[in-house]
């Protein structure tokens, strides 16, 4: 067989052991606690706050405020970052952010289809299948069968669907349609049906 | 560039594969990845685009087949080595010793200073809408062509969208542009715009489906008139 039989080797084999990549990073995170710019107490401290004070539970509560308040809910759609620094919501790849309101005929759905581009200050930091090349590769070319096929998601044939493609700075996230049957709920109760598919347009708000 | 980040439209990538009850971090190793970002980016090693930039540049196959945060730790290395900041061969040296003493601990430096400073970065973001210089040239409802340019570097012109008509949809402020900042020429800002996009206008009119759309947000120079 001759020796050209397969292509040339790549730099490294993929993927890493979890050891190896573990010793790189402690390598690369002594390094640079050496030089001043970091200590595990800041590691230690970052992860906490996207492990328990920043995620989709801060965009449920501005979804919930929206869906009872008419005049936020007009204000969130003219300027979403505004609207959140409202209530102390805000923050890095939230700078510029712009929801978008789905109605009977409209429903709409956020990818990042060149990296992973997400609104953290709403949302918190992306589960990885929204980060992996098979939602950023199909979401723009079928999405119709990728809420169904992947998500469980049947849309009417009627309803026209609007696939946000992150390509800039600006951060689009979704506002879903209040649920029948909620009446007289509380703005707290409200938006404990609002789930974090339901903020990214691959699922519906749940149904209390 | 041309890469295999730029996915959008890309087919045999599988299904969408959910993780239940999927942690924020998977690894100890994943957090101070992330924590790296913002300590090694206030020092301007790199600006945001630069950091996509460096994640593009990895080998397709290491891409495709790496952990998230591992684009991410790729990117840095990239940076801080280029920068100075770090030597490759100390970092090599470095992960062979942790290779061999696994449990030896970290150094033990405190600066309370410096996580308010980095929470603080974190809590306040920075956007990258800058002011303006003359006016848009496109309104909303205008047709508008997608250049069918390949730059070699950092671009967010997706190769699904490039040729493609759309019409513009928002007119927005101008933006640092990704094509020089990324590249490391400047930030030069530019008008963004949204274009919507019909999916039967990118796929074909038997591929794609007739009641959806897409909406991609593009800087002024990548349009034409159409």
């Amino acid at each position: 067989m001759s020796t050209m039989q397969s292509p040339p080797p790549v730099a490294a084999s993929y993927p890493r052991s979890e050891e190896q990549i573990a010793a790189r990073v402690k390598a690369l995170e002594s390094l640079l606690i050496e030089k001043g710019m970091l200590t595990t107490e800041v590691v230690d401290r970052l992860a906490e706050v996207y492990e328990n004070e920043v995620g989709p539970h801060l965009g449920a509560k501005v979804v919930a405020k929206a869906w009872t308040d008419q005049a936020f809910h007009d204000r969130l759609l003219a300027d979403a970052s505004a609207a959140c620094q409202e209530l102390g919501i805000g923050g890095v790849q939230g700078e510029d952010m712009i929801a978008v309101a789905d109605t009977d005929t409209v429903h709409h759905v956020i990818v990042c289809t060149l990296c992973s581009c997400y609104p953290w200050p709403v949302l918190g930091l992306p589960p990885n299948w929204y980060k992996y090349p098979a939602y950023r590769s199909r979401m723009v070319r079928d999405p119709r069968a990728v809420l169904r096929d992947d998500f469980g998601l049947e849309l009417p044939d009627s309803v026209e669907i609007r696939v946000w493609d992150s390509s800039s700075e600006l951060r689009y996230w979704v506002v879903p349609q209040r649920p029948a049957g909620t009446d007289g709920m509380s703005e707290e109760q409200l938006a404990g049906l609002v789930t974090r598919d339901s903020l990214i347009g691959v699922g519906l708000p749940d149904i209390p | 560039m041309n890469g295999v980040h730029d996915l959008g439209g890309t087919d045999g990538l599988g299904p969408v594969t959910r993780e239940q009850d999927e942690p924020v971090f998977h690894a100890d190793w994943e957090k101070a990845v992330f924590a790296m970002f913002p300590a090694t980016f206030v020092k301007g090693y790199f600006n945001l685009d630069q950091f996509r930039h460096g994640m593009e540049r990895m080998h397709p196959v290491e891409y495709l087949s790496s952990r998230y945060y591992e684009h991410w730790l790729h990117s840095l290395e990239s940076h801080v080595v280029e920068a100075g900041a770090v030597d490759r061969d100390e970092l090599d040296r470095r992960t062979q010793h942790y290779l061999d003493h696994p449990d030896e601990p970290l150094p033990g430096t405190r600066d309370s200073d410096l996580v308010g400073f980095l929470e603080t970065v974190m809590a306040q973001g920075a956007s990258a809408r800058r002011e303006a210089s003359g006016t848009a040239r496109f309104s909303a409802g205008d047709r508008v062509r997608v250049g069918d340019d390949h730059p070699h570097g950092h671009t967010r012109r997706a190769r699904y969208i490039r040729g493609k008509t759309g019409v513009i949809d928002r007119v927005h402020d101008a933006f640092i542009y990704p094509d020089s900042a990324g590249n490391g020429h400047g930030e030069d800002p530019q008008f963004v715009y949204t274009v919507r996009f019909a999916t039967t206008d990118l796929w074909g009119p038997d591929s794609g489906d007739p009641r959806s759309c897409v909406y991609f947000d593009v800087w002024e120079p990548y349009l034409q008139s159409a």
